[in-house]
């Protein structure tokens, strides 16, 4: 009971409530429940972010934005978005190759929704709180290419074609600086757990991976810089240059089937962004000593204060990654778009390099420190400032007895 | 439902392997594969083997495919390119692919399933009680990481009276890396190679209209 929104804790739950049922009912409620929140935040981030583009790119060309719809500030302008997007017309053209054209926007949709299955919102609330989340998650992530170059593929357009070739050569490339970027915080907490990433960061903001050396203050950047290159975001959004592609890979689609592609771009925006404020910027903790010991120190087995610091931990994630979008939306109306071969320049010139380096100094840098100063961290070791682990004895055992 | 789980998987494998061989579409035929492949993952997750059915996904799914497609849009001379098949090759490859079956089942019919399975359990038992993640949940990261080094847990932890001493293997990490490096060498090489003949066929391309002006 301590942890409600593990799965196998919630379908544990639902067997006592209601004994009566055969044994796969509450798995198979539990999953429901779980895939139903995971849609909601799928679908939420675009709702909210689509809107907040609207108004921060109408505040920096100096316009108002939407004003309308839904009251002062126009937060119903992306239900408006979805009526009518949902009202066009679904339009296939004849040169396409329909069945292609008709699947590659879900392709996007769901590489990007089962992602949110392994990253933790707060501690240990995760849909799979699996041992390789990290790796998972950037495995899903990177399907989401293939169903951009399907569509670019199967429009039977040039422009999407060059969109979609254009998106290929850029992920494919993008991916190598990503891989390594990511490898840093797990060498840094020894885990590709995310949930056990974060417990490390714990105890003042000090002890965020981002301040951990300062080959991990530059990996920051670096990772932030590619994410916006994996979700084809300005300055790196050549797969839907208006201005040369008329609308790169979407150029052919309308309707729902449109909207798909954004929802995708959207809630990828969110996910990375949730991804750099786990690996980097402490995840669920605020970064204040005091708040964070008195968080680690609250009884999990209690359940009302081990529920409501986790849903404070929620809301702090959200804060963090909400404002890491903010500064996406922000780059995105600042920075002009880039060519294609300064693109390719970019990651394969200067990323790719810089990420080598950076992975050779974290390396490096715990047996520097160990040289010089006789020990392999500049602050408190990780080891004392983890928490304990979130599955204590009697729930394995709990675990382990379901499982048979 | 693990049972219909794996059926669905299984089958969804099985139908994406008969749509790469049946469709005429190139691109439809990297689909397929897609399916397949991603079915075959599906079928590692349903194993608790995250970290394999992640790699699956990455290299396979994400790298092979993509570039595959990738290779397709910029080679293609017509915008749906298909593809024959002459009976000769309808031959040859049902032939390769009843032999590489008969291998493949004599293989696992030759394994004793239920005695693993037993051992598995034992070790299970032993390993991995006070972790994020309990046993059975997937963990297998860890495991292999510290297999590469030459640590193994299932073998290194039994207990003595079972006659076998525990023992400390050099790791799989030494190959592992050559074996990276050896790709890498290659993949540079075939770089090289690809840019040797484009800066001849630049030269003799330049070199033809001054010919042609003397």
């Amino acid at each position: 009971m301590a942890i409600l929104l593990i799965a196998t804790t919630l379908s544990g739950w639902f067997s006592e409530v209601l004994p009566f049922l055969p044994a796969w009912v509450p798995i198979l409620l539990a999953a429901g429940v779980h895939a139903t929140l995971v849609a909601l935040f799928f679908g939420l981030p675009a709702f909210v972010f689509i809107w907040a583009e609207r108004k921060v790119s109408g505040r920096i060309q100096d316009r108002l934005g939407p004003t309308r719809t839904g009251g002062r500030f126009g937060w119903l302008q992306s239900l408006a978005d979805g009526i009518k997007l949902m009202q066009k017309e679904d339009l296939a053209p004849r040169a396409a190759d329909q069945f292609l054209f008709n699947l590659s926007p879900f392709i996007v949709c769901v590489s990007v929704m089962t992602a949110f299955i392994v990253i933790p919102f707060s501690d240990g609330w995760a849909g799979v709180l699996a041992d390789s989340g990290l790796f998972i998650a950037l495995a899903l992530l990177s399907l989401e290419v293939l169903g951009i170059v399907l569509a670019g593929y199967s429009s039977g357009s040039k422009w999407s074609l060059f969109g979609g070739i254009r998106e290929a050569a850029q992920m494919v490339s993008y991916e190598v600086p990503l891989g390594m970027v990511a490898v840093i915080p797990v060498m840094i907490a020894g885990s590709m757990n995310l949930n056990e990433i974060v417990a490390i960061q714990s105890g003042g903001f000090w002890n965020w991976i981002l301040f951990y050396h300062p080959f991990a203050f530059i990996a920051f950047f670096v990772f932030f810089t590619v994410t916006l290159a994996s979700n084809k975001r300005a300055p790196f959004d050549l797969a839907e240059a208006e201005s040369e592609l008329v609308g790169g890979f979407h150029t052919e689609y309308s309707g729902m089937r449109w909207s798909y592609f954004f929802l995708g771009e959207y809630a990828g925006m969110f996910l990375v962004s949730m991804l750099a404020a786990i690996l980097f910027l402490g995840g669920w903790w605020t970064g204040i000593p005091f708040i964070d010991q008195a968080l680690v120190a609250v009884p999990t087995e209690s359940f009302a204060y081990g529920y409501l610091t986790r849903v404070l931990g929620l809301l702090i994630l959200m804060t963090k990654s909400s404002l890491l979008v903010v500064v996406q939306i922000w780059i995105r109306w600042t920075l002009p778009r880039l060519r294609i071969d300064q693109v390719m320049t970019t990651c394969l010139k200067y990323l790719i390099p810089i990420s080598c380096v950076l992975l050779l100094g974290t390396a490096v840098w715990p047996l520097l420190l160990a040289g010089t100063l006789q020990r392999t961290t500049l602050l408190s070791p990780v080891g004392e400032r983890m928490p304990p682990p979130i599955v204590d004895r009697s729930t394995a055992e709990l675990l382990k007895r379901e499982v048979h | 439902m693990e049972t219909v789980l794996f059926a669905l998987y299984a089958l969804t494998a099985c139908g994406g392997a008969l749509g790469v061989v049946l469709s005429q579409n190139v691109v439809r035929m990297a689909f397929w594969l897609v399916v397949s492949l991603g079915a075959t993952a599906g079928l590692f997750f349903l194993l608790h083997a995250d970290f394999v059915a992640a790699t699956q996904l990455l290299i396979y799914v994400g790298g092979t495919v993509v570039l595959l497609i990738f290779g397709v849009m910029l080679t293609s001379s017509s915008p749906f390119a298909a593809m024959k098949t002459t009976p000769a090759e309808l031959l040859q490859g049902g032939f390769l692919g009843l032999a590489l079956l008969g291998v493949m089942l004599t293989t696992v019919l030759a394994v004793h399933w239920n005695e693993n399975n037993e051992m598995l359990r034992q070790v299970d038992s032993q390993v991995n009680d006070l972790t994020y993640n309990p046993p059975e949940t997937g963990n297998t990261s860890r495991p292999i990481g510290t297999a590469l080094l030459g640590a193994r847990f299932d073998r290194d932890l039994r207990p003595e009276s079972e006659g076998l001493s525990p023992s400390l293997s050099p790791g799989y990490l030494l190959v592992f890396e050559i074996i990276s490096v050896h790709l890498l060498v290659v993949l540079v090489g075939a770089a090289y190679l690809a840019r040797a003949k484009q800066v001849v066929r630049n030269r003799t391309d330049s070199r033809s209209p001054e010919q042609t002006a003397a």
